[in-house]
């Protein structure tokens, strides 16, 4: 038992409770995790769980069954901090946080990734998803409306915009958006936010970027 | 047998989820179909009414999960149709007297001798919703021509997708073909356009839906109501059945619908 429950601690932060997993097979761990709730339902119940699983390679299925898992013992699954792409991208896709509060010192690795590295995502962001990328972001698909990207790097969309797109996030006001309809609720280029654009009856593709007087603003992208 | 587990759904309220249950499931029983309907909405239960079956309600779902009664006690059986079986909701309790496993486990028992089992999801995207889906072969996502009613189909179509439930299929409810003609609706066109997905049935709006559930008995079984023949073709459809769309529909909504799938994921 000592040895089950030494694969994972856990320790009450401002947000709930943290779970930190030791370098482990992942079926162990969750074996580990629910061994520790169920020894002590009353301490754990309508807690609110975070957990970190270092650089395990997570997918969706191992973390709805985790979710399900712990939502039976009246425990919610919140955040997922891990140090893999895969597993932060899984944790995004089922609406759990990839942060908490305190920064980690994971967050370094932000400012490793280079200039020129882009995120690409090769589908539509529907409603309530939110990608957040330390470089350029390009979507082939549409950007649905309450679906939010942010981005440090430019955005570029091959499709529509309805949603809210944030470019030069950490401040660079040379960051643009390009989309093929730029129909967005609301755009961002570093500090800059745009009013309304109104969606077009016969939509171009357009460019967004802060004009000289220091405005954001949108125009149709034309060749040569 | 073994039966299809279907789950109606819309993310928004008051979209007309329950109502689709109730007719889909009659329809099907109509057709000759051996259907279970699970109302999943613990604590706001009212697929019972809308069937007109409240009041032979003993036993409810959270009872058989709590092992209070066996599976077969909760299920009630239709007015009308002998192979139609309700399994109401409990009033008195709330979305965490079931977890997903007992879902897929209610479902699991059921699967044998039933054709369908329609699962009634609540509104919302918490635990209820959840516990819904969890058993599901296939998702029906229904919606208004309204852009918050589709906007929260949006998301819950996203969330389905990224739990790798597969692409639900739409209903879109209550269409009023003269506001859309006059451009004061959102078309089918324009939803479908939004969402990207399958549309199984256009539903138009229609008095008699309201007289029917108040009655506790679905449209569906009226000859003359238009909603009704809607639902009896999505019925047909989700047996496997080519029905043309019913002429309120443009032509070119499948058109669009198809190049929609055909050119984007």
């Amino acid at each position: 038992m000592e040895q089950i429950t030494s694969l994972i601690q856990i320790k009450g932060i401002r947000d709930g409770l943290l779970a930190t997993f030791v370098k482990a097979a992942w079926e162990d761990q969750c074996v580990a995790l629910l061994a520790q709730i169920d020894e002590r339902p009353a301490f754990f119940q309508g807690a609110r769980l975070a957990i970190d699983v270092g650089s395990q390679i997570l997918k969706v299925n191992d973390l709805v069954d985790l979710r399900d898992r712990l939502s039976e013992r009246n425990v919610s699954l919140w955040a997922v901090i891990g140090e893999s792409p895969t597993t932060e991208h899984t944790s995004q896709l089922l609406g759990l946080a990839t942060r908490i509060s305190k920064p980690r010192p994971e967050e370094k690795r932000h400012d490793v990734i280079a200039d020129d590295t882009a995120l690409f995502i090769n589908k539509t962001l529907r409603s309530g998803k939110r990608v957040e990328f330390p470089g350029h972001v390009v979507v082939m698909g549409d950007v649905n409306a309450g679906a939010e990207i942010i981005a440090d790097g430019n955005v570029i969309v091959w499709g529509r915009v309805r949603g809210m797109i944030h470019a030069g996030a950490k401040g660079n006001r040379s960051a643009t958006i390009c989309a093929l309809d730029l129909s967005a609720t609301q755009l961002r280029i570093a500090t800059e936010v745009s009013a309304t654009l109104k969606p077009q009856k016969d939509p171009k593709p357009e460019v967004a970027s802060i004009n000289n007087e220091g405005h954001l603003q949108s125009e149709l992208w034309h060749t040569g | 047998m073994t039966a299809q587990v279907i789950t109606v759904t819309s993310g928004k309220g008051g979209v007309g989820k329950t109502t689709a249950v109730a007719n889909l499931a009659t329809a099907l029983a109509m057709d000759g179909r051996k259907v279970v309907c699970i109302d999943g909405d613990i604590g706001l239960r009212n697929l019972d009414v809308i069937m007109g079956l409240e009041n032979r309600i003993v036993y409810d779902i959270v009872d058989v999960i709590e092992g209070r009664c066996k599976l077969k006690q909760a299920m009630i059986r239709d007015k009308h149709y002998p192979d139609m079986y309700l399994i109401p909701a409990a009033q008195t309790r709330d979305k965490n007297a079931v977890s997903p496993s007992d879902m897929i486990r209610i479902c699991n028992d059921l699967r044998p001798d039933t054709d369908f089992v329609i699962i009634d999801s609540p509104a919302g995207i918490e635990r209820g919703f959840r516990n819904s889906i969890a058993a599901a072969d296939r998702v029906l996502v229904v919606t208004n021509p309204e852009v918050s009613a589709v906007r929260d189909a949006d998301r819950v179509v996203g969330i389905l997708e990224a739990e790798e439930k597969g692409t639900p299929s739409l209903i879109l409810n209550r269409l009023n073909p003269t506001l859309v003609r006059n451009n004061d609706m959102l078309s089918a066109e324009d939803v479908l356009d939004l969402l990207g997905i399958h549309l199984i049935g256009v539903v138009p709006e229609d008095e008699s839906v309201i007289i029917g559930s108040n009655r506790g008995a679905p449209v569906v079984t009226d000859p003359k109501s238009r909603a009704g023949q809607a639902f009896r073709n999505i019925a047909k459809r989700i047996q496997g059945n080519e029905v043309p769309f019913m002429e309120l529909e443009q032509q070119n909504i499948l058109w669009t619908a198809f190049q929609r799938l055909t050119g984007r994921k």
